[in-house]
């Protein structure tokens, strides 16, 4: 008696998949539990078990067929010397395509019956096309650049905060941008930050985009709750009514001999809310393309500069509107032996390690993941498939890190590529001391980079 | 509060008076229903009831022209009825169902309508102040006249972000009326246990911010000062700060154990301060209505307020895969 085999469903809410892979042939005897297919969405791989026994009668769907309906037949199990119903073959015409797309947040909750894991694809298009004319800037005209282009082209993005106008910035970020654009909208604040934050989200609600400039992110905190109550969850709390488009933007993290109220890194903090996007370049043609970004997108994004990286130099390049998509991270360097994932100034660590490490003979991948919140994890993980090896860099609190939440991925998505375990560097678990020995020692270095480097690969 | 004085003089119409009724009892029938739901299991978590309060929200929404914005606390389903949103969509949202103003996924006080320029909707204490000072300040950017109605309770007027917004709002001149509905208790501390101003509109003072309180408890009296302050901040004036004196009779939400106040108390404010009851002797002595035009308006306020409740018991569950959407847009 011939019995049809249908078209798996890995999940409960898939509708349609892939039929990677046959791993028998027609006329192959199969017994039940022998894998005979691998069946892939976008978001895993699943090997296919045989539940019946039986010899392989005939293959409906050709192996790389795309949009394969759940319960479709794909292949017919005929008894020993049975012949293929001629019928059957009607189910083998062609399914109709369709991209099965995740929904954003969906992707990050982990299936809890997680079957193996696909080979994740590293989106790895360059920022601009091959040829284009590049400029060097820092870190802080690429920002201001950033903003004036945007404020050119849309009304409703105005800029407020501490000493934005007339004082030009409290780290020039802002500079040139009162004159060009009015007081209208460069608007100098009183020091009142949960007072201007929450105006900000109010104006956002009120149809305008708000780029809000805290003078550091430490300040912050006294707005956090207008961030995270207020901006973060109307969306949700409104059932998709109401969305809030407002960047809040400043420098993050330690700057130099500052102390400890006002040397700590935010990006594991804000990177927990569902919501918000966060946001942390390091080079200035990101720091540009992304923040370009922000202003445009219709939802709140946390922005996280670095005082000692406005002073750097890159290249940037010379485009009318050059953007960086969220969710994209960027591979500085590529490798075989290990990979480092880092954002932000710890970028600095992590280039400077993989090129010391270079002369020993270990080649090091470094990917800046650029934006922590969508975060790029199948840059991450096809990486750390090739490398099977991981090093992360931050700057803040090991407790709860991002490297942490990289680990815990990585972990579940690829813990069988992993060669050694994964190490995660951070900023001490100490509030930042003022005196320069202690702080240089409170702050990731790139010689703990470089010695997790060897551990990691045992050189 | 003494006894109310008699307002017969008034330019008010039959037709207005009698809306205001409507409008004030729909807000009572509606709140009265949604704390029988709340008895029956079908509204959970927190439901803070506006009953007492009514002739604060229908006084300040009769001066009010399309376009002005409002926002409030948690204790906002008074004000959504009261700028005419649906109550089959408020009801729908108290029990958590899709056809609910937020599909079920903010409640009791977590509502928006974009259509009607309703801001929510916020459960922090205050965090709502800023907020509509910021819709205000949307408003002057755009270059038009329209105002916000920034609601906040006694309780609210000590969270110091109020004060950093009154600040701003009168260094920018924003259009906006901050209107504190003072109802004597925050939660269960009642005002002077929790400051020792004399009078929180004056607070605004400090800040050059006129103010001036108001009787909440006589709807005539909230209309005429809402017109005062709206005129203020359409005229490009700066904020405008009313304190609202009210009253709730219910308890802060449903679980309250009504130690700090007297039934006695509550009971001479319902007898003697209703504002309901108010515009109903101003109808009849007025000869504005009969017994029977206002027995006709309680009939159709019911039948509004029963097919809310029909509408928030059969309207379905929100969809699981809900849980997934609006997180971005």
């Amino acid at each position: 008696m011939a019995t049809e085999i249908l078209m798996p469903a890995l999940s409960p809410t898939m509708e349609e998949g892939t039929l990677a892979k046959w791993l028998v042939k027609e006329g192959d005897t199969v017994n039940s539990g022998d894998i005979i297919a691998e069946i892939e969405t976008d978001k895993a791989t699943m090997e296919f078990e045989a539940v019946d026994e039986g010899v392989v009668g005939k293959i409906l769907i050709e192996a790389g067929t795309d949009g394969v309906k759940v319960n479709t037949p794909i292949a017919v199990l005929v008894a020993e010397g049975e012949d293929v119903p001629s019928d059957s073959a009607k189910a083998a015409s062609a399914p109709a395509p369709a991209a099965l797309k995740g929904e954003e947040g969906k992707t990050a909750a982990p299936a809890s019956a997680a079957p193996a894991p696909a080979a994740p694809k590293a989106d790895t298009t360059p920022d601009w096309p091959e040829g284009t004319t590049m400029k060097t800037q820092t870190v802080r005209e690429a920002l201001r650049d950033a903003m004036a282009e945007e404020m050119r082209n849309a009304d409703e993005v105005f800029v407020m905060g501490e000493e934005v106008a007339e004082y030009q910035g409290a780290y020039k970020i802002t500079q040139g941008l009162l004159d060009e654009f009015g007081a209208r909208r460069v608007i100098d604040t009183p020091i009142t930050e949960h007072g201007f934050a929450g105006i900000g989200v109010g104006a956002a609600f009120g149809g305008l985009r708000p780029i809000v400039e805290f003078m550091t992110f430490n300040f912050a905190m006294q707005a956090i709750d207008q961030i995270l109550n207020s901006a973060a969850k109307t969306l949700y709390m409104s059932g998709g009514q109401m969305g809030c488009p407002i960047v809040f933007r400043g420098p993050n993290g330690a700057a130099a001999r500052v102390g400890a109220q006002h040397s700590q890194c935010y990006a594991a903090w804000y990177a927990q809310i569902p919501g918000l996007k966060v946001v942390m370049p390091y080079s200035a043609a990101d720091a540009k393309g992304l923040l370009k970004t922000a202003i445009r997108d219709p939802n709140p994004v946390i922005f996280l500069e670095n005082e000692i990286l406005y002073g750097r130099s890159f290249e940037v390049p010379d485009l009318d509107d050059f953007t960086v998509p969220f969710g994209k991270a960027k591979t500085w360097r590529e490798g075989t032996d290990v990979t480092i994932v880092s954002f932000g100034i710890g970028m600095t660590y992590a280039l400077e390690a993989a090129e010391r490490l270079a002369k020993d003979g270990i080649s090091v991948e470094v990917i800046d993941l650029r934006t922590i919140r969508p975060m790029d994890t199948d840059a991450i993980l096809a990486s750390v498939m090739k490398t099977n090896r991981l090093v992360t860099v931050e700057e803040g609190f090991p407790q709860g890190s991002v490297g942490n939440y990289i680990t815990s991925v990585v972990m579940e998505h690829a813990f069988d590529y992993l060669d050694a375990p994964v190490i995660n560097l951070t900023g001490k678990d100490v509030p930042m001391p003022y005196a320069a020995n202690l702080e240089k020692l409170a702050l990731v270095t790139t010689d703990e980079v470089v010695e997790a480097v060897r551990k990691v690969t045992y050189r | 509060m003494a006894t109310r004085k008699p307002t017969a003089k008034s330019n008010v119409s039959a037709e207005e008076l009698q809306s205001y009724y409507r409008d004030m009892l729909l807000i009572r029938r509606f709140e009265e229903k949604a704390g029988q739901l709340y008895g029956m299991g079908l509204i959970g978590g927190f439901c803070h009831l506006y009953i007492g309060q009514e002739a604060v929200v229908v006084g300040l929404e009769a001066t009010a022209k399309e376009g002005d914005k409002r926002i409030t606390s948690y204790r906002d389903h008074g004000h959504m009825l009261a700028c005419g949103m649906d109550p089959k969509g408020v009801m729908a949202e108290l029990t958590g169902r899709e056809g609910g103003y937020s599909k079920g996924k903010g409640g009791s006080m977590h509502m928006f309508s974009k259509e009607k320029h309703f801001y929510g909707g916020h459960g922090i204490v205050g965090a709502q102040v800023p907020l509509g000072a910021g819709l205000a300040f949307s408003d002057k950017y755009k270059g038009n006249d329209n105002v916000t109605f920034t609601y906040f309770g006694d309780g609210a007027a000590n969270q110091g972000q109020v004060y950093e917004t009154y600040n701003m709002a009168m260094l920018w001149d924003l259009p906006v009326i901050f209107v504190i509905e003072n109802n004597k208790y925050a939660m269960g501390t009642s005002v002077q246990r929790a400051t020792k101003s004399p009078s929180l509109w004056e607070r605004g003072a400090a800040y050059g911010i006129k103010g001036e309180e108001v009787d909440g408890m006589d709807v005539l009296a909230v209309k005429a000062a809402g017109e005062k302050a709206v005129a203020h901040c359409r005229a490009g004036k700066g904020p405008y700060i009313l304190e609202v004196m009210t009253y709730r009779y219910r308890g802060h939400s449903m679980s309250d154990p009504a130690k700090y106040r007297t039934r006695d108390e509550v009971q001479k404010m319902r007898t003697e301060r209703d504002a309901i009851e108010h515009v109903r002797e101003l109808l009849l002595q007025g000869k504005h209505a009969t017994e029977d035009d206002l027995k006709a308006i309680d009939k159709e306020i019911k039948a509004i307020v029963n097919e809310a409740a029909e509408f928030s018991k059969e309207s379905p569950e929100p969809a699981l895969d809900e849980l997934w959407t609006d997180i971005y847009a």
